[in-house]
């Protein structure tokens, strides 16, 4: 921790800015919570273990990569496009950390590094939130990251333990619950003409080529599909928005 | 390999490939602000692979999960994940039953 430098976006004590960033963070750490169940649930019933499964939520900490992952498991395990699928789908950190990175930029490297390996989607909204175009402190930011980090851990976790006693998560529809939840957020991205016509292309495309070519390339073709979709409409949305 | 060693690597390396995003904006730098086609095609990827993830279950494994997910995009569109999660699980159950 590199609490020892000074916050210059508030006078207050670390331990209030502590206690603001739980109190920020506390509604996305319950949403987390049953997709934590979730994937440890998913990832069992596909035949890792639990310190598989605490491994891949401590270190790759991306709930949408590790359920997409889950999603084209199989065996022998497609590594290249479990890695090609993490890739895409954890691209959006590149500019996510692009835009936290000045607001940080007062706190030692090896803090900014720790800090930034549990940047997630919610906490780096709220840390955005917080700095409001100023620095964010370090107690803040790494309070909320580390607590946000423990409890998706938790919760994945007992996942991975309760899943095996529940049984076979499919015959609660628990499948099609990651399935919901992708639709979930996808909605919340669907906001322009040009973000619904991304989706149906890259919907049209994934279903094609799963059809064709079969898993998990469907995921490649679809996501470039969209993206392509997006750059190709993209220039003149840019000028209205801007 | 075997299973199990293949599945360490698989976690490591999207353990890697997701470190290396996010430390790079460190090493771009706020000056990395893309406009234009490169910014609509970045702000593309999330709905675009979250799409193309589910898209073979939506679209291309049967008519219960095809109208479970109408269900949960009218869902989505008008209430929160929970709702959404809810109203998608509880249609496949009963749609799965039902063309079963």
């Amino acid at each position: 921790m590199t609490a020892d430098l000074p916050s210059a976006s508030t006078s207050t004590s670390p331990a209030a800015e502590i206690r603001a960033a739980i109190v920020d963070i506390t509604p996305a750490m319950v949403a987390a919570a049953p997709i934590g169940l979730l994937y440890g649930a998913l990832a069992t019933a596909k035949g890792m273990d639990v310190v598989d499964v605490l491994l891949a939520s401590g270190l790759i900490f991306a709930g949408g990569a590790q359920l997409a992952a889950v999603q084209i498991w199989t065996y022998p395990v497609p590594i290249v496009a479990l890695l090609v699928s993490t890739l895409l789908i954890n691209a959006r950190y590149i500019l996510m950390s692009a835009s936290l990175a000045p607001k940080v930029a007062h706190l030692r490297l090896l803090g900014r590094i720790v800090g930034f390996h549990v940047l997630a989607d919610e906490n780096w909204a709220m840390s955005e939130r917080r700095a409001g175009g100023g620095r964010i402190s370090a107690p803040y930011f790494f309070g909320m990251g580390a607590v946000f980090w423990v409890n998706w851990m938790a919760f994945s976790v007992l996942g991975a333990l309760t899943g095996p006693l529940i049984g076979d998560p499919t015959r609660f529809g628990a499948d099609f619950a990651f399935t919901a939840m992708f639709i979930a957020l996808t909605a919340g991205f669907a906001r322009s003409r040009t973000s619904v016509m991304v989706i149906v292309a890259a919907a049209a495309s994934a279903a094609l080529v799963h059809l064709t070519l079969g898993a998990p390339w469907h995921v490649l073709a679809g996501a470039l599909t969209g993206i392509g979709v997006a750059a190709a409409l993209g220039g003149g949305r840019e000028e209205r928005t801007a | 390999m075997t299973d199990q060693s293949a599945t360490l690597v698989a976690i490591l390396g999207m353990a890697a490939i997701t470190f290396a995003c996010r430390i790079s904006g460190l090493l771009l730098g706020p000056r990395f602000r893309p406009t234009g086609r490169l910014r609509a095609a970045f702000d593309a990827i999330p709905p675009a692979v979250l799409t193309a993830v589910i898209a073979p279950t939506v679209l291309v494994t049967g008519p219960a999960e095809t109208i479970a997910a109408a269900v949960a995009i009218v869902a989505a569109l008008r209430s929160s994940m929970l709702v959404t999660i809810l109203a998608g699980v509880a249609a496949v159950v009963a749609l799965r039953h039902g063309f079963g």
